[in-house]
């Protein structure tokens, strides 16, 4: 293949790693939706890449929903539902930024050790590319972890879903079928955690899940 | 030839030592023990110099008839035993000198002046030594004259205790020694090291071994966890005491981990090699954090110290890592870095020690808090500690960055290791690396300006006098070298040759032949350094322009008031202070790593009272080793203090007791 | 006779760095007032504010030493001897083998520690904040730079600028992750290092604001004239690393003659230019930072770095 095409696929995987890298840093609500805004355009416009030297007509489409619905339609929603919320000030992170930058450095260096070894026989680029693949799923659940908003989390939940949408078109089997029944659950999920942001925020004031816990009555 | 010369200077170094318990008495006994002490390390130093330029690997053996008496005492000098005679010798001879200004400030000398020399020789007889015994004997006699000496002054507070914790950990290291050098003698006995050389042990007995002389002989280089006793040990000694201490004391320790682990062990394993130089980083990083929230400038030299040592440890590493991978070049370079690290750091530690020394005595006060505006009173001292500092911080051209530079060097060459941690780990260690040169800069500016500059917050401070001229002397004379050992690097790198061959069975391209005096480590291709060219362009480029603006533009001058905003405040307090300068470095820092708080009292408005601030800093390895460690023991020891109030009745059960059981033992094993 | 040559072109190069580092910053000033719809002072006013300076008194305050007074003097040699190791037009000249990148950065770090130095001499609470904070941003963003030399030095083989320009122009670098991060990393640290807005602003007067400027609040006169030379010739380094070693296209290479140097310096020029406008206007489109944000900003840079030099440590064999 040519050097050049592999160069500007594995240049936007790991684009992608580091637009993950931004999410985690981003402490303001509003930064956050239009991070994941460019999130989701660094991974179509990578899908449309791989449409283009794999000749995979398909993947256009994959590429153009995921643009449509999670780099336009989602971010559009989410602004509007942070404004109704109130919540378009700065979110806290549980651990410091500090120390979940550090933790992110090691998952990465950890999906390396993982991978590399694993696709030995793959060319150099195609194994960093799941290498950054695998870490961007694993830092999105770091940024889950590590955040205590509701809306945050689920931003980090579907930036996992964009790690997986790198790994599977990188290694050349993403039938179309299989993206438009994920990307469709996705929707759903999103819609049905709307729904019960509102509520929750509707009977108990605040979708900060610290506070959720007490109402559990469990220990702060 | 040069060793029973080498020993005959020891020698005489332990009679000045006797003798000096009857000199102690006299008022003139000080500048001549010190004299004395001089002129046999002189003696030494250059006996050790031609060694080590001679160039040979093996240059005399012997064995004398005293000690045990199968094995009596076996010495041996090699170019690496030739290159910390150097380092020990050199810092012998400046402190001597230092001494002679300094002791007659000292109102005990009767319990500092036998122990001086006695020390010195010491640590010849250690880096001399060729068998275990001896090995363990000087190692000994090292450590209990310098806890004398840091006793010295035990009625001071804190002193005693520091010297109760120093014996502690220097029993404690001597016994991981004890235990390394058993395991490898092994069941033959074969305690010389020829016979160890002969006979390497087996992989887990080596790497127990390993662990064993990192315990041993780290916690007197001052690794950490290991390293709190150093701190509190090296201040409490006389200036000069601590300068050996500190300057040389911790690279004879070093000395005992690369002879036990380079040259003792046979072919060294890459996690070897990984878990030396992980120690490095931790310590390099972990010493240079302690140094930046102390605000005692002893203190604060030790725990940097630390920190050097860390950087001498990652080079040791390295080299490890790369002769396991038969690397042997870029083995030599690691090795190369780590030596000349070693032989830098003895010059400008002593350097700032003896810098501190002189303001002690001249102030009185250790506390830079109390300390200020010192460049006025005391303008060579304050010189010379600027340029110790600069050293220190690694700032070209003086000697310091070269041994940083050579360290980055071998980092680069690192991709070529094939284990997966290595590959993962030595980045790490390079951001660790740089991360303390940073902060070590920082901590030096803070001790520099704090101390020196600004104006003086103390009656102490406003009245000093600079201090007598043999102090003065010897502080130049180290300045000097970190000028020459900055700008004519190659040369040294040459001496550490023959070194590098015996540890690592490769050199470094001869660097004293290369055009303008330039260093290549590597390739000319991949990296060089010219100290001598930068210092002369520098030096060119400030003549000129202070020229040029001198004769084009304007030379005039006036004093007045400080600006300061239009708010001049007469009082000195309002100048920042040494707790003030690494408020944000401790800030960022130290609420992880020492979890920092600080906590403001401001009276209500009205309320004369001054607002106080209160910094509390705990040290995480003394809560979690050394605190449950002390429980412990205190735990068991009461338990078992019920064994000294037992009847008659019940001692002579335990003593049948312990008869039947050996006789079992006896009978079951026949 | 070669000798003799090399050493005029590199004589150019040092007058040349000197005499463009003003109207650099003053381009930059200019650029960022049209940003703001004013018009702006014009591009030589450095040269005139500096020429003003040096034939002024010094007025000294009584508590200052000779540090106070030699550290100006010492700074600008250094960066000026730092900015003259850079390629700008040519590569391979006769002291570019003195001192390698990491020789760089520890010279900016020798000026650095003569201004701290200088900040904290006079024993006011102003020169503290400044030297205090100052070194804070250092303690970071020296590792960061170190992290991002470290990427491009396994890049190249080797930590020789001119070799690492060289091999970046070479064809089998391609578009790799670690240079994007390095670039990045390496942008971040350049504004720290500069004071430049988001970590400082060269122009406040307020000190809750002040890195830079509260370092030399007390100097006048030719000292003054001397620290912001090294302030300019600071930034002129920083964009000249960032332009020669990601776009090192133009550059001569030593020996090549006096037409190709005269091109180099002509391309040069542009990427100068280029350089500049996209420094005025990112500065022009973010507002400065809460101090203790800095941390987190170069902690950033560092884990770019760091990130780019174990990627490059990991897929490399050399």
């Amino acid at each position: 293949m040519d050097p050049l095409a592999l160069d500007v696929a594995h240049l936007f995987a790991g684009g992608l790693v580091l637009v993950s890298f931004m999410l985690l840093y981003q402490d303001r609500m509003t930064g956050l939706v239009n991070n994941f805004a460019l999130h989701a355009l660094v991974v179509s416009l990578s899908v449309a890449w791989q449409a283009h030297i794999q000749h995979a007509p398909h993947l256009y489409i994959t590429a153009a929903i995921a643009l449509v619905v999670k780099a336009i339609v989602i971010p559009l929603a989410l602004h509007r539902i942070i404004v109704q919320l109130g919540i378009h000030r700065t979110i806290e992170t549980v651990v410091g930024v500090g120390q979940t930058m550090l933790a992110g450095i090691g998952l990465v260096a950890l999906s390396i050790m993982v991978m590399l070894p694993i696709t030995a026989k793959a060319g150099t680029l195609t194994q960093q590319d799941l290498a950054f693949a695998l870490s961007v799923l694993l830092l999105g659940l770091l940024m889950m972890i590590s955040r205590r908003n509701a809306v945050s989390q689920v931003i980090g939940f579907m930036s996992i879903e964009n790690g997986l949408i790198l790994a599977a078109t990188g290694a050349k089997g993403m039938p179309l079928v299989v993206e438009i029944s994920v990307a469709f659950s996705i929707l759903i999920a999103l819609i049905v955690i709307g729904v019960f942001l509102f509520r929750i925020r509707e009977r108990f004031d605040t979708v900060d899940i610290h506070a959720l816990h007490q109402y559990r009555g469990e220990q702060p | 030839m040069a060793l029973e010369g080498l020993l005959w200077c020891i020698g005489a170094l332990l009679a000045t030592g006797v003798a000096a318990i009857w000199a102690a008495h006299f008022r003139a006994g000080t500048p001549v023990v010190y004299g004395a002490a001089l002129c046999f390390c002189a003696a030494a130093l250059g006996i050790a110099v031609t060694c080590l330029l001679a160039g040979n690997s093996l240059l005399g053996a012997l064995t004398l008839p005293v000690g045990l008496p199968w094995l009596g005492a076996h010495f041996r000098l090699d170019s690496l035993a030739a290159f910390f005679l150097v380092v020990v010798n050199l810092g012998g001879v400046t402190a001597s000198i230092y001494g002679v200004g300094y002791g007659r400030h000292e109102e005990a000398p009767g319990r500092v002046l036998p122990f001086f020399p006695a020390f010195l020789a010491g640590m010849n007889l250690v880096v001399l030594a060729d068998d275990a015994f001896t090995f363990l004997f000087t190692w000994e006699f090292m450590s209990l004259t310098s806890w004398a000496l840091v006793m010295a002054h035990h009625r001071r507070s804190g002193n005693a205790a520091a010297g109760y914790l120093y014996l502690i950990m220097a029993s404690f290291g001597t016994l991981a020694l004890l235990l390394a050098f058993g395991l490898l003698a092994g069941p033959a006995g074969g305690y010389a090291f020829q016979a160890i050389r002969a006979a390497p042990p087996a992989d887990g007995v080596a790497a127990v071994v390993l662990v064993l002389a990192l315990i041993g002989a780290g916690s007197k280089a001052g690794l950490v966890p290991l390293h709190v006793w150093l701190p509190l040990a090296h201040p409490a000694a006389p200036s000069h005491v601590s300068a050996l201490m500190s300057g040389v004391m911790t690279k004879v320790a070093v000395y005992g981990i690369v002879r036990i682990v380079f040259d003792l062990l046979g072919a060294p394993t890459w996690w070897a090699g990984a878990l030396v130089a992980l120690l490095g980083g931790v310590t390099a990083v972990m010493g240079v954090l302690h140094a930046l929230m102390e605000h005692d400038l002893k203190r604060l030299l030790a725990y940097h110290t630390v920190e050097n040592i860390g950087i001498i440890f990652i080079g040791l590493g390295l080299a490890l890592a790369f002769e396991a991978n038969e690397m042997r070049a870029a083995a030599a370079l690691a090795l190369t870095a780590a030596l000349f690290h070693v032989f830098n750091h003895s010059v400008f530690k002593s350097l700032l020690f003896f810098g501190s020394g002189a303001v002690l005595t001249a102030t009185g006060e250790r506390d830079m808090e109390h300390l200020g505006g010192l460049i006025h009173r005391m303008p060579l001292t304050a010189f010379a500690f600027l340029v110790g500092s600069a050293a220190i911080s690694a700032l070209p051209p003086f000697n310091g960055f070269v041994s940083e530079w050579l360290t980055f060097q071998a980092i680069l060459v690192s991709p070529a290791l094939p284990q997966w941690l290595l590959k993962f780990l030595v980045p790490a260690i390079g951001a660790l690396l740089a991360l303390s040169a940073a902060l070590a800069a920082a901590c030096f500016v803070k001790a520099f300006g704090v101390t020196f500059l600004g104006r003086p917050r103390t009656e102490a401070a406003r009245n000093a006098v600079e201090t007598d001229r043999w102090s003065l002397a010897t502080m130049f004379i180290l300045v000097a070298l970190c000028l020459i050992a900055g700008i004519l690097p190659g040369y040294f790198i040459d001496a550490l040759a023959p070194v590098t061959q015996v540890l690592a069975g490769a050199h470094l391209p001869r660097q004293g032949e290369l055009d303008w005096l330039t260093i290549v480590p590597v390739a000319q291709s991949r990296s060089s350094y010219n100290g001598l060219l930068l210092f002369l362009i520098i030096a060119f480029a400030a003549g000129l322009g202070a020229e040029a603006i001198h004769r084009w533009a304007s030379r005039a001058l006036r004093r007045s008031a400080p600006w300061d905003c239009g708010f001049p405040d007469p009082s000195p307090a309002t100048q920042y202070t040494a707790g003030s300068f690494s408020q944000p470095i401790r800030r960022v820092f130290g609420t992880v790593v020492f979890r920092a708080r600080e906590e403001v009292r401001i009276p209500p408005p009205g309320d004369l009272q001054a607002a106080q601030m209160h910094v509390r800093l705990r040290d995480v390895q003394w809560d979690t080793f050394y605190v449950p460690i002390t429980g412990l023991v205190s735990y068991v020891a009461d338990r078992l203090n019920k064994v000294q109030f037992l009847s008659i009745r019940a001692y002579l059960t335990l003593v049948f007791g312990a008869l039947v059981a050996l006789l079992m033992v006896l009978a079951v094993w026949q | 006779m070669a000798i003799v040559l090399d050493l005029l072109v590199q004589i150019g190069q040092m007058v040349l760095v000197l005499a463009l580092a003003p109207l650099f910053t003053g381009y930059v000033r200019k650029v960022k007032a049209h940003l703001l719809r004013r018009e702006g002072p014009p591009l030589v006013q450095p040269y005139r504010e500096m020429l003003r300076l040096l034939r002024k008194d010094v007025v000294l305050a009584h508590t200052a030493s000779w540090v106070f007074r030699v550290a100006p003097y010492l700074i600008f040699a250094t960066t000026w001897v730092a900015a003259s190791l850079i390629p700008t037009f040519a590569t391979g000249l006769i002291f570019s083998y003195a001192a390698d990148v990491i020789a760089i950065v520890a010279l900016l770090g020798s000026a650095r520690f003569m201004l701290a130095l200088a900040g904290l001499d006079v024993g006011t609470s102003f020169g503290g904040i400044g030297s205090s904070r100052e070194m804070l941003i250092a303690s970071l963003a020296e590792p960061a730079m170190l992290m991002v030399v470290f990427t491009l030095s396994l890049l190249a083989g080797s930590t020789q600028l001119s070799s690492i320009a060289a091999s970046m122009q070479g064809p089998d670098v391609g578009l790799r992750f670690s240079l994007a991060l390095a670039l990045i990393g390496l942008i971040m640290v350049a504004i720290a290092e500069n004071a430049r807005i988001p970590v400082d602003n060269p122009a406040t007067h307020l000190e809750l604001t002040m890195v830079h400027e509260a370092m030399i609040l007390e100097y006048s006169g030719r000292h003054l004239a001397l620290i912001e030379a090294a302030a300019s010739l600071k930034l002129l380094l920083y964009v000249s690393v960032i332009v020669c070693v990601f776009f090192p296209w133009g550059i001569a290479v030593s020996g090549q003659g006096l037409v190709a140097f005269v091109g180099g310096v002509g391309v040069y020029v542009v990427k100068l230019a280029a350089g500049g406008f996209v420094l005025a206007v990112f500065e022009t489109a973010i507002a400065k930072m809460r101090v203790f944000r800095v941390p987190d900003f170069l902690g950033a840079a560092l884990m770019l770095g760091f990130l780019g030099a174990l990627l490059l440590f990991v897929t490399m064999a050399r």
